[in-house]
C-alpha cells in the first residue's frame, strides 16, 4: 500500500451543505427547526400547494455572505436563483431553488495545515423534506413497503460549498472539513451537527499517477455524516480505484454510497443515468445585488476566525502550534481555553484542556480550573496531588479547589524539615539501597525517591526529595 | 322580475345606485344570481357559483351601509385562490381542490367589499385561446352561441358580456385578458408586470402572467385596477405603482402620439374586418386630437415563437407540482410506485394541451437544447423590450388590432394548435416585455365584437386609461350583445 500510495495520487474535492440556523425557512416564514413533531412546521408555500411564491429570507442571505467573507470568498454584486427540476417525493414542487451560474460566493479558499484549499463558490438554496422508507431494505427507497415524508425539513435555508479538487487524502479532507466546520460554528451560521444532518458531505474522488497534471475519472461518494465515515469512505475508495487501475481497467463516473456498517461501496447512479435538472432563472425571485454597505457591515461583524486564532495562540500565549491547532478544533474549547488561560499559566492551561479526561471543558468552569492550576504553579500541591484535587472537583462542582486541598490534607510537604526526617527514614530504612547508590548504582535513587514519596501520599515535590536524598548521601 | 337590469349595468352604476340606497347589496347580488341562474346554462361562464356567501357578504354590507365600490359582485377565473373554496385551474388534476389561503388580489377585493359570485371557466392553466381547453367544457360566445368567447380568461369577459357580474378578474399570460374581451366586446386591461400580485395566480408563465380586470367601461376598469394594484410582499415581483391609478375623464386625445407598427400589422392572417375596424378607430383618434405615427417593430414577428418557448418553459416547472402526492387528483393502481403513480394522475389528470405545452417546455430545457430554444428566446425578449423602449421615445402609445380575427366557432382551431397560437399574434409581444395593454370594443366586423389595443410604457396604466377612454367615448360601441338587446 504504503509503494502503491507513492505511485498513486488521490485528488479530492468536496461538496459541503450547511443547512443555516436562521429563525425561518429559506421562502417562507415557517420556523426552521430540527426535532418538531413531523409536518408541523409547514405551511401551503412548503408543501409547494398551487399558486405559492417564494420570498427569499433576509437573514439567510446575510448568513451565506458572512460563509462567504469567512472563507474569503467575493460577493457576487448581482446572483441569481434557478429552478432545479426533479421529480421525487422529498420536493414538493418537484424543483429546488437553487443558484447555478450565478452564485452569491465566489473564489474563496480555506488554509489547512499549510495548504490552501480553494473554494470554487459558496450558493443559497433550499433544502428538501426528508423521506423515512419503511419495511425492505433498511432505510432505502428500493423495496420499501412504503415512504413517509417529513416536510419540516422542505425550505430549510442551505449554503452548499463547493471546493476545487485541491485534497489529496482522506486525512486533509478531514482537516479541512474539521476546520470548515469550527469556522462555520464560529460564524454562527450553524450548528453544524453531521448527526442531525446541518452539515451534509460529498467528495468527489479519483486518483491519478503521481506527478501527472490530468485528472482520472472521478466518482462521487454521497451524504458522509460524519468524519470518520468520511475517511473511511474515500479511504474505500481510493483503494478500490488504485485496484481498478492496476487491473487495467477503467474506473466509471458513478455516484457512490459508503455503508459504514459492511465497509462497502455501493452504486446508486452511473452517468448515464444522472439526471437533467434543466436549470432555468427562477421567474418568481428577483436577483440578489446586496449592497456595498451590507456587505461591509457584516464583515466588520465577523468574529475572530479559526484559522487567524490558531495563529494568535501560537504567538501571544507561546504554545506549540500542534496545540494551537488543537484547542481550535471547535470554538467552545478556544473560549474555554482562553477563559482559564486568563488567569493562569497558559501553556499549563492547554495541557489541561487538551489531556484531561474527562475533558474539563464540560465539567469544570473556567475559574475553577485555573484556581487549580494556580495551586500547582504556587507550589501549594503538587501535578500528582492536583489530578486528585481534579477528581474531587468532578464531584464537587461548588467547593473551591484551595478549600478542598485544605479538607482534604493534600497540600505540599513544604516544611523541609518535616520532608528531611522522612528522607531520613527513608535511607535508614533502605541500607541496600544506601549501599549500592554509594557503589555507582545511582538509579536506584528512584527507588529511594518513590519511597519518599509514598510515604508523603504525594505531596511532595518529587525533585526536591532527589536532591535531599543526593545531599544526604 | 328583478328591480334591476343587470344587462349593461357598469360598475360605476352599481357603486352609484348601492349608495343613494336605491337598492342593496342583496338585491344587486339577487338580480345577478338570478340572471346567471338564467342564462348561464347557456354559456356555462361559471364553473360554480357561491350564493350564500355572497348574499351573506351582501347582507353584511347592507347592514353597515356601503361606500365606495362595497357590494359590487365580481366574477373571478379560477385560477385565482380562495380560501376554502374549491379553485382548480380549469383541470381535472385539481378537482375538488380547496387553497388553504386567498389570492393577494382576492384578498384586496374582500377588503374594498367586492362581492365574488363565483369562479369562471378557463382554458386549463390558461392554455388556449378559445376556453375550449377547459376540462369542464367550454364557454360561450354571448355575441352568438356557436362561437368560442376567446380565452383563457373566456368565462370572465363572456360573463362581463352576459350581464353575469359587472366587472371580473382575469389573467393575462400572452393575450388571455385583451383577446376574449376583444371577442366578448368588453373592456380588457392587462397591467405592467409586477403592478398586481400574482400570489394566488396559479401559475403558467411566471414571468408573464399577470392579472387583470374585465368591465363594460373604461372607468371601471381602472376601478378595479385601483383594487387589485399594489405590492404584495408575497410576491416578490410586484412593485409599488409610481402613482394612483385615476379614474380617466379625458374627452379628448389632444397632445397624445400613437405609434402604429406597420410591420406588424402586415402579418397575414389579420381578417379584413378586423383591418378596417382598427383603421376606423385611428381616425377617430386622429379626430379627437391624438397624432398618428408609423413605426416599426421589427422583432415583434419573432414573439410568437418566442413566447411559445418561454410559456411552456416556465410551464414545464409549474406544472410539475401536480404529482397527485398532497393534493387534488390521484390516480393509483395495487402495486404502483411512485413513478407509476405520478404517470398515471398525470396522464390521466392533465387535457391534451397542458400536456403538449409539458412536452414543448421539458424539451427546451434540456441539456444540449436550452440556449438554442429557451436562450434564443430570452434575447429575443430582450432585443423586443429594446425595440418598445425606442418606439416608446417617439410616441406615447402603441396601438395594434386585440385580435387578428373575430370570434370563431367552437370547434374550428381546436385541433389545429399552430392556428389556435395565432390568435395571440398582437397581444405576445406585451407579455414578452412586461408592459401594460388594454383592449376595447371598437365597433363589429359582420356583427361580431372587434377589439383595439392600445400599449403604453410601463406603468403608464393612466395614460392608457384616458386615450381608451376618448376613445370608447368617442366610439360608442354598445356593450351589450345583440342577442340580449330589447328588441334585438
Amino acid at each position: 500500500m504504503s509503494q502503491r500510495a507513492n505511485t498513486w495520487e488521490p485528488v479530492i474535492g468536496m461538496e459541503i451543505h450547511v443547512q443555516l440556523n436562521t429563525v425561518t425557512k429559506m421562502f417562507c416564514r415557517c420556523e426552521n427547526r430540527f426535532g418538531a413533531e413531523p409536518n408541523t412546521l409547514t405551511c401551503p408555500l412548503c408543501l409547494g400547494h398551487p399558486g405559492v411564491l417564494p420570498v427569499i429570507n433576509q437573514g439567510a442571505v446575510e448568513k451565506a455572505i458572512e460563509i462567504g467573507l469567512a472563507l474569503g470568498c467575493t460577493i457576487a454584486e448581482r446572483s441569481v436563483f434557478h429552478r432545479k427540476n426533479y421529480f421525487y417525493p422529498d420536493s414538493p414542487k418537484a424543483y429546488q431553488i437553487s443558484q447555478y451560474d450565478e452564485p452569491i460566493c465566489v473564489d474563496g479558499h480555506l488554509d489547512v495545515g499549510g495548504a490552501r484549499i480553494g473554494i470554487t463558490r459558496a450558493h443559497l438554496e433550499e433544502d428538501a423534506a426528508k423521506l423515512v422508507h419503511s419495511g425492505g431494505e433498511a432505510g432505502r427507497i428500493g423495496g420499501a413497503e412504503y415512504s413517509l415524508v417529513d416536510f419540516n425539513r422542505c425550505g430549510t435555508p442551505l449554503v452548499e460549498i463547493v471546493t476545487e479538487p485541491d485534497l489529496r487524502s482522506p486525512e486533509q479532507a478531514v482537516a479541512f472539513l474539521a476546520l470548515l466546520k469550527n469556522t462555520l460554528q464560529t460564524v454562527g451560521v450553524s450548528d453544524c451537527d453531521m448527526e442531525k444532518g446541518s452539515l451534509r458531505c460529498d467528495a468527489n474522488v479519483s486518483v491519478r499517477p503521481a506527478g501527472s497534471s490530468e485528472f482520472g475519472v472521478k466518482t462521487e461518494l454521497k451524504n458522509m455524516n460524519s468524519f470518520k465515515f468520511l475517511g473511511d469512505g474515500m479511504a474505500a475508495e481510493i483503494r478500490r480505484q488504485i485496484d481498478l487501475l492496476e487491473r487495467g481497467e477503467p474506473v466509471v463516473q458513478e455516484t457512490l454510497h459508503y455503508d459504514p456498517g459492511s465497509k462497502m461501496l455501493r452504486s446508486l447512479r452511473s452517468k448515464e443515468e444522472a439526471h437533467d435538472y434543466r436549470y432555468f432563472p427562477e421567474p418568481d425571485l428577483v436577483p440578489l445585488a446586496p449592497s456595498r454597505e451590507l456587505i461591509d457591515r457584516l464583515r466588520a461583524g465577523l468574529p475572530e476566525l479559526p484559522a487567524a486564532r490558531t495563529a494568535r495562540f501560537a504567538e501571544s500565549y507561546g504554545l506549540p502550534a500542534q496545540y494551537a491547532a488543537d484547542l481550535n478544533a471547535e470554538p467552545r474549547v478556544a473560549d474555554y481555553f482562553e477563559s482559564v488561560a486568563a488567569a493562569a499559566d497558559a501553556k499549563s492551561a492547554a495541557d489541561w484542556v487538551l489531556n484531561t479526561r474527562p475533558s474539563p471543558v464540560d465539567e469544570v468552569p473556567a475559574g475553577r480550573l485555573a484556581e487549580l492550576i494556580a495551586l500547582i504553579s504556587a507550589g501549594t500541591i503538587t501535578s500528582t496531588i492536583a489530578k486528585q484535587v481534579y477528581e474531587l472537583m468532578l464531584a464537587d462542582g461548588e467547593t473551591p479547589p484551595a478549600q478542598l486541598v485544605e479538607q482534604h490534607g493534600l497540600a505540599s510537604i513544604g516544611d523541609s524539615a518535616q520532608l528531611e526526617a522522612m528522607v531520613d527514614e527513608v535511607i535508614e530504612a533502605n541500607p541496600a539501597f544506601v549501599e549500592q547508590f554509594r557503589s555507582g548504582k545511582e538509579g536506584v535513587i528512584n527507588a529511594l525517591v518513590g519511597q519518599v514519596m509514598k510515604q508523603t501520599k504525594g505531596r511532595a515535590d518529587a525533585r526536591q526529595v532527589q536532591e535531599l536524598l543526593r545531599s544526604k548521601l | 322580475m328583478t328591480v334591476v337590469d343587470t344587462l349593461g349595468l357598469t360598475a360605476e352604476r352599481c357603486a352609484q345606485l348601492l349608495g343613494a340606497r336605491e337598492i342593496s347589496c342583496r338585491e344587486l347580488v339577487e338580480a345577478y344570481l338570478e340572471r346567471i341562474d338564467a342564462h348561464d346554462p347557456d354559456l356555462h361562464c361559471f364553473l360554480r357559483t357561491r350564493p350564500e356567501a355572497a348574499l351573506a357578504e351582501a347582507d353584511a354590507l347592507d347592514a353597515a351601509g356601503p361606500k365606495g365600490l362595497q357590494g359590487v359582485p365580481i366574477a373571478l377565473k379560477d385560477i385565482l385562490c380562495v380560501r376554502g373554496e374549491e379553485t382548480t385551474a380549469g383541470s381535472r388534476i385539481l378537482a375538488g381542490h380547496r387553497p388553504l389561503y386567498d389570492a393577494g388580489a382576492v384578498t384586496r377585493c374582500r377588503d374594498a367589499g367586492l362581492i365574488a359570485l363565483g369562479k369562471t371557466n378557463m382554458d386549463e392553466f390558461a392554455m388556449g385561446s378559445s376556453t375550449e381547453h377547459s376540462a369542464f367544457g367550454p364557454t360561450r360566445n354571448p355575441w352568438d352561441h356557436e362561437l368560442v368567447p376567446g380565452g383563457s380568461s373566456g368565462g370572465s369577459a363572456a360573463a362581463v358580456a352576459a350581464g353575469f357580474a359587472p366587472l371580473a378578474l382575469g389573467t393575462d399570460t400572452g393575450g388571455s385578458i385583451r383577446q376574449p374581451a376583444a371577442l366578448c366586446g368588453v373592456v380588457g386591461l392587462k397591467p405592467t408586470y409586477g403592478a398586481v400580485s400574482r400570489h394566488g395566480l396559479i401559475a403558467f408563465g411566471s414571468s408573464l402572467d399577470q392579472i387583470g380586470p374585465f368591465s363594460l367601461t373604461v372607468r371601471d376598469a381602472a376601478l378595479a385596477l385601483q383594487v387589485i394594484a399594489g405590492h404584495d410582499p408575497c410576491d416578490s415581483t410586484s412593485v409599488p405603482l409610481p402613482e394612483p391609478v385615476s379614474v380617466p375623464d379625458a374627452e379628448d386625445m389632444r397632445g397624445v402620439t400613437i405609434g402604429i407598427p406597420t410591420d406588424l400589422l402586415a402579418i397575414e392572417g389579420v381578417e379584413d374586418g378586423v383591418r378596417a375596424s382598427f383603421e376606423e378607430t385611428i381616425g377617430e383618434a386622429e379626430r379627437l386630437g391624438a397624432s398618428i405615427r408609423e413605426i416599426t417593430l421589427p422583432t415583434a414577428r419573432h414573439a410568437l415563437p418566442a413566447y411559445y418557448l418561454i410559456a411552456p418553459a416556465e410551464a414545464s416547472a409549474n406544472l410539475a407540482r401536480f404529482d397527485g402526492v398532497r393534493y387534488g387528483l390521484r390516480l393509483e393502481e395495487p402495486g404502483d410506485t411512485v413513478v407509476d403513480m405520478y404517470g398515471r394522475t398525470r396522464s390521466q389528470g392533465f387535457g391534451d394541451e397542458v400536456k403538449r405545452r409539458i412536452m414543448l417546455g421539458t424539451y427546451v430545457l434540456s441539456a444540449g437544447y436550452y440556449d438554442a430554444y429557451y436562450g434564443t428566446a430570452q434575447r429575443v425578449r430582450t432585443l423586443l423590450l429594446r425595440e418598445f423602449a425606442d418606439a416608446f421615445s417617439g410616441v406615447d402609445l402603441i396601438a395594434t388590432p386585440a385580435s387578428p380575427t373575430v370570434a370563431f366557432p367552437i370547434g374550428e382551431r381546436i385541433d389545429d394548435p399552430w392556428a389556435m397560437y395565432a390568435c395571440d399574434l398582437f397581444t405576445v409581444p406585451v407579455n414578452l416585455t412586461g408592459l401594460p395593454g388594454i383592449s376595447l370594443p371598437s365597433g363589429l366586423s359582420d356583427g361580431l365584437p372587434v377589439g383595439f389595443q392600445l400599449i403604453g410604457p410601463a406603468f403608464s396604466e393612466n395614460r392608457i386609461l384616458a386615450a381608451a377612454h376618448a376613445l370608447e367615448q368617442a366610439i360608442g360601441f354598445d356593450p351589450v350583445p345583440t342577442g340580449y338587446r330589447v328588441g334585438g
